[in-house]
């Protein structure tokens, strides 16, 4: 899977958490659960949706690595080889 | 109408999910409410047939207004209503009931404005009557709707609510604030285990662990469980935290998770899974809006470090918790780096003091330090 799919599937699962949001405004290097407003609660079910949508199980101890869409992204990509 | 709010004063019917003759058991849900804040699910509280409805959809009524007849097994029919009575002080959703609780503070200022008790749902204990609930019904009688063709959207006025019950609460309740500092080591190294064991869908949060600390110390310190109506203490023994969640729209709602302090940790997980998820839906039901008898505000997820809340009359007590923050922290001597998280407690002065208050905070403590026995 392509960074470019991976960013496409991880906005296609934000939109339903944050409909509101300009995802277009969001910047690679942008802490996303500040720029999308997005609690813990909010958190947890994003990363069951990754794992219902790409089939990957994200250890706890790893979502400090997962701040930015750069980050985001490029851990799913590692991930998903 | 039911009373879903410290300062709800009327509610427009959305939707009846029950028809004449259905027969109805207590916690079944009849219909849908529109407050000034969300979309209510209206839970009837007794067994029986439904008789009649009385109100229709899109109709704004006062609370304390009946919406429905509902006859309980072996009581005589009810001559039949023709319209709704334009006095609202009549009774809600639940049935009508022979004998009316009511304290005698109530009786005294329901005589006084002129208000039938017989037509008023009580939100005390066993939903007896308080004086809070006749000025209500006094102040509802005075606007009485004449035509309400528009439903209006529950957002609009979110703001006006909060700000009602909250200017209420600063009006009426001399809180007092404490605070103290927990170490959260254990809890969130025996919660990285836990959810280690856990597939993500299974997995919980911190907050569960500080639901349950605080309903377990709830059992030690029960005064802080209770409401404060016609200037008395009123410990309830059921413990239904009031858990406030943001809404993506702006502003908050309070429902309850029910009997909390019976709810393990997986079942708590589920409790509030189910509750964010409905309140953010706008599905909650009345009971959860009405029964709450404490609350816990979380704002650690925004960055905040101590969180100083305005309790929700009539309850008396509101803990706060605010972000974990890796910080110095001192034991036997030795300096270390822990997670710590700053819990306050405001508590109603006229229902408990500092000295007690206090000792919830320390309790608390205790229970965040035993996490396996949560």
């Amino acid at each position: 899977m392509s960074e470019p799919e991976i960013k496409a599937a991880v906005f296609k699962i934000l939109r339903k958490i944050a409909p509101e949001a300009d995802f277009d405004q969001i910047r690679p290097e942008e802490n996303l659960r500040e720029a999308l407003d997005i609690d813990s609660f909010d958190f947890l079910n994003f990363m069951i949706a990754l794992h219902e949508e790409l089939a990957v199980e994200i250890p706890e101890a790893d979502y400090r690595k997962l701040s930015t869409l750069r980050e985001l992204t490029r851990y799913l990509s590692d991930r998903l080889k | 109408m039911p009373s879903l709010g410290a300062d709800m004063e009327e509610g427009t019917l959305i939707e009846w999910s029950v028809k004449p003759g259905d027969r109805v058991k207590r916690g079944d849900i009849v219909g849908v409410v529109r407050t000034e804040k969300a979309d209510i699910e209206v839970e009837v509280y007794r067994d029986g047939v439904v008789e009649q409805l009385l109100a229709k959809a899109g109709d704004t009524l006062p609370v304390g207004a009946v919406l429905a007849v509902i006859r309980e097994e072996g009581e005589a029919a009810a001559p039949a209503h023709e319209e709704i009575p334009p006095a609202p002080a009549t009774v809600a959703p639940t049935p009508s009931v022979a004998r009316v609780r009511a304290s005698p503070l109530a009786r005294r200022v329901a005589q006084e404005l002129g208000v039938d008790l017989s037509g008023v749902q009580g939100t005390g204990p066993h939903g007896e009557l308080t004086e809070i609930d006749v000025q209500r019904a006094a102040a509802a009688l005075k606007k009485a709707p004449t035509e309400k063709p528009v439903v209006p959207e529950p957002r609009a006025g979110i703001r006006r609510a909060i700000a009602a019950a909250m200017a209420r609460s600063n009006r009426e309740i001399p809180h007092y604030y404490l605070e103290t500092k927990i170490d959260l080591q254990r809890a969130l190294k025996f919660l990285e285990a836990e959810n280690q064991k856990r597939s993500v869908k299974d997995r919980l949060l911190s907050v569960v662990l500080l639901i349950k600390a605080v309903a377990r110390t709830l059992h030690d310190v029960p005064e802080l469980n209770a409401y404060w109506i016609d200037d008395q203490l009123q410990p309830k023994e059921a413990v239904h935290i009031g858990f406030a969640i943001s809404l993506r729209q702006g502003g908050l709602v309070v429902p309850a998770i029910m009997d909390a302090d019976r709810k393990n940790l997986d079942e708590l997980m589920q409790a509030l899974r189910d509750l964010i998820t409905r309140a953010r839906a706008g599905r909650l039901r009345s009971s959860e809006i009405t029964d709450g008898t404490v609350t816990i505000t979380n704002l650690g997820d925004l960055g905040v470090e101590t969180v100083h809340g305005v309790i929700y009359p009539p309850q008396v007590a509101l803990i706060g918790f605010g972000r974990v923050i890796e910080s110095p922290w001192a034991e036997n001597g030795m300096l270390g780096i822990r997670p710590v998280v700053s819990a306050t407690l405001a508590g109603d002065h006229r229902a408990t003091d500092g000295h007690r208050g206090a000792q919830f905070l320390t309790a608390l403590n205790q229970h965040l330090q035993e996490p396996e026995k949560l």
